[in-house]
């Protein structure tokens, strides 16, 4: 077995914010060069892909990860890719192709590319495959952990209760899920379209999991969140957030779902991000 | 052959690494016993939860795993269909989905139960290969060519109960060829599944009426098809029979019908599959056939004449 970096005992919440700082700069670039992308829903969940590959995941000598991550809600992808090109996993000629003809990183993540670990874009695959994964590695006696990020509409899908039902019972303790709760779903408001969505983390803790809700914009917080986790059990962290957080005029308007701002609107966002206008 | 592929899967599990069998609620009891006690940990009962165990594969696989996937063939494959597309097509993993009542075996449960479209539907699935051994000893050398298997595998078995049909086959098993099980010469009758009981009938009649020399060929990989290997049949024999238990849209009659063209075949060329309906009938798995119009005396007359 390879040589495996350590646990962090702690995490720079200033360093996370600087560096979502330039990621959602980054794709706002990536976004004047494609017809449109899904922007508001990679802005939604940077701080938790951030936190889970800096704060989390242990890298092995040559830099690759040892712990897995999947993206089950693929449509972030953007997030997810941002997050590698800091890491080094994804060049900056791939990621700057992105989208685009002659490149490989497309609207959803990729099995096989750098980084990689498992095609998503339909909902409600990632965490079964995770499961999968956690059981293997619980089985054949591998220290692994696996880390999933869901999206909150994807929670209504049967495939994800049919796991939540199951994990525990398989006694995965290694699998960590992040729920990105923006209470947003393509066609409008979750708590306006399932009322009775919420309460949602007693739906999951009767299910057998550690369940833990935060701010999913706070990097310190979300990596408290699984640091101090208390039992065996598999953990769901729901992290509420903003989607389309840190553009005014992005934030919790549907439209920006898969959408490029244009050239006045990038402005706009550039100068909101480096605090202009706020 | 749900005995053959359960005795099969111990002996896999003897000789390779990490095989993993992920059931929905549904196993052989008895014949799976020595895997269990063995492999208690490799053994996993998702529930009635065909898309997890499904997904479940996929990441088992995803860590180098053999991974074989168990339940009745429609919900094997219906329920959890894009899982099968995404997780284990998409990403190309070597997890084999083991359909039980392929066919109408399950001949007095109703159309829930009959996987009568299943190889059509699997067979439009990028990098899916998929077998259906004719018997118990066919199936064991089905479940070995599974477990070589790179990507995803569906393997379509009947029940319990099905006669031994290969023990003096020409051939022997090769995945992805054509396996000829009697030698003959006037007509050849192809086929695969469990109704291949039935070809071995019509061939015997056919022979002592007739004193016509009938070939038999097991057809047990569907996909990647033998192109080569049914020319080749298409232009040996004067009379080539199709005789399959799945609808004829997109199953083997329509593709042989296809091979027979594109090589300008002249033989004369008949295919037998199951209507495009559902039934409501119930009654042995020959009861089944005949609801169906697959009538011995019937192709034996079309065949032959009166």
């Amino acid at each position: 077995m390879a040589t495996i970096n350590n646990f962090q005992q702690s995490f720079d919440a200033v360093a996370a914010q600087k560096r979502c700082l330039k990621y959602r700069r980054r794709i706002l670039d990536l976004s004047q060069k494609v017809p449109a992308l899904h922007i508001a829903p990679a802005f939604s969940c940077l701080e938790i892909v951030d936190c889970i590959y800096y704060g989390m995941i242990r890298r092995k000598e040559d830099g690759l990860c040892w712990d897995t991550f999947i993206l089950s809600k693929g449509h972030g992808a953007l997030a997810q890719y941002a997050v590698l090109e800091e890491l080094g996993i994804i060049s900056h000629e791939e990621m700057d192709l992105a989208d685009q003809p002659g490149g490989h990183l497309g609207g959803h993540p990729d099995y096989g590319l750098p980084g990689i670990e498992a095609s998503t874009g339909s909902l409600g695959h990632g965490l079964p495959m995770a499961a999968g994964m956690a059981l293997a590695d619980k089985t054949l006696g591998i220290d692994r952990k696996v880390f999933v990020v869901m999206s909150d509409g994807e929670l209504q899908e049967g495939s994800v209760w049919e796991t939540i039902l199951l994990s525990p019972t398989l006694g995965l303790s290694s699998l960590t899920v992040f729920v990105d709760l923006n209470d947003f779903q393509s066609l409008g408001r979750i708590r306006e379209i399932h009322p009775n969505y919420y309460p949602i983390v007693p739906k999951v803790q009767t299910f057998g999991w550690e369940v833990i809700e935060v701010d999913g914009h706070d990097p310190s917080a979300l990596f408290l969140a699984v640091a101090s986790r208390k039992s065996r059990s598999p953990l769901m962290v729901f992290g509420r957030t903003i989607k389309g957080k840190g553009v005014s005029y992005m934030e919790n308007v549907p439209i920006w779902h898969y959408r490029s701002p244009s050239p006045e609107e990038y402005q706009i966002a550039l100068r909101e991000l480096s605090g202009e206008h706020r | 052959m749900r005995d053959a592929f359960a005795r099969t899967l111990y002996q896999i599990a003897k000789t390779k690494p990490n095989v993993f069998i992920v059931v929905a609620d549904i196993s052989p009891a008895g014949s799976m016993a020595p895997f269990r006690k063995e492999f208690p940990d490799r053994f996993i009962n998702v529930g009635v939860a065909e898309q997890s165990m499904i997904g479940i594969c996929a990441g088992l696989a995803m860590r180098g795993c053999t991974t074989f996937a168990y339940t009745i063939a429609t919900f094997a494959i219906y329920r959890p269909f894009e899982q099968i597309r995404d997780d284990l097509c998409y990403q190309n993993l070597p997890v084999t989905i083991v359909g039980i009542g392929g066919g109408v075996s399950y001949s007095t449960l109703g159309g829930t139960h009959h996987a009568q479209e299943d190889i059509a539907v699997m067979a439009a699935l990028p990098n899916m290969a998929i077998l259906a051994p004719c018997d118990p000893l066919e199936t064991e050398q089905a479940a070995w060519a599974c477990a070589a298997r790179e990507g995803p595998t569906y393997l379509r078995l009947g029940k319990a109960g099905e006669p031994t049909l290969t023990a003096y086959a020409q051939d022997s098993f090769v995945f992805g060829k054509m396996r000829s099980l009697k030698k003959g010469k006037d007509i050849c009758l192809i086929a695969y599944g469990p109704i291949m009981k039935m070809v071995f009938q019509l061939a015997d009649k056919m022979e002592t009426n007739h004193t016509l020399s009938v070939a038999i060929v097991s057809a047990h990989t569907l996909k990647p098809l033998d192109i080569d290997g049914i020319a080749a049949l298409l232009h040996q024999f004067p009379t080539v029979v199709v005789i399959e238990e799945h609808s004829q849209h997109g199953g083997l009659g329509a593709q042989i019908k296809q091979v027979a063209w594109d090589t300008k075949a002249t033989c004369r060329l008949y295919t037998y599959g199951l209507q495009d309906r559902f039934i409501h009938k119930y009654g042995s798995q020959s009861d089944l056939w005949s609801a169906h119009g697959l009538i011995p005396e019937e192709i034996y007359h079309q065949i032959i004449g009166r």
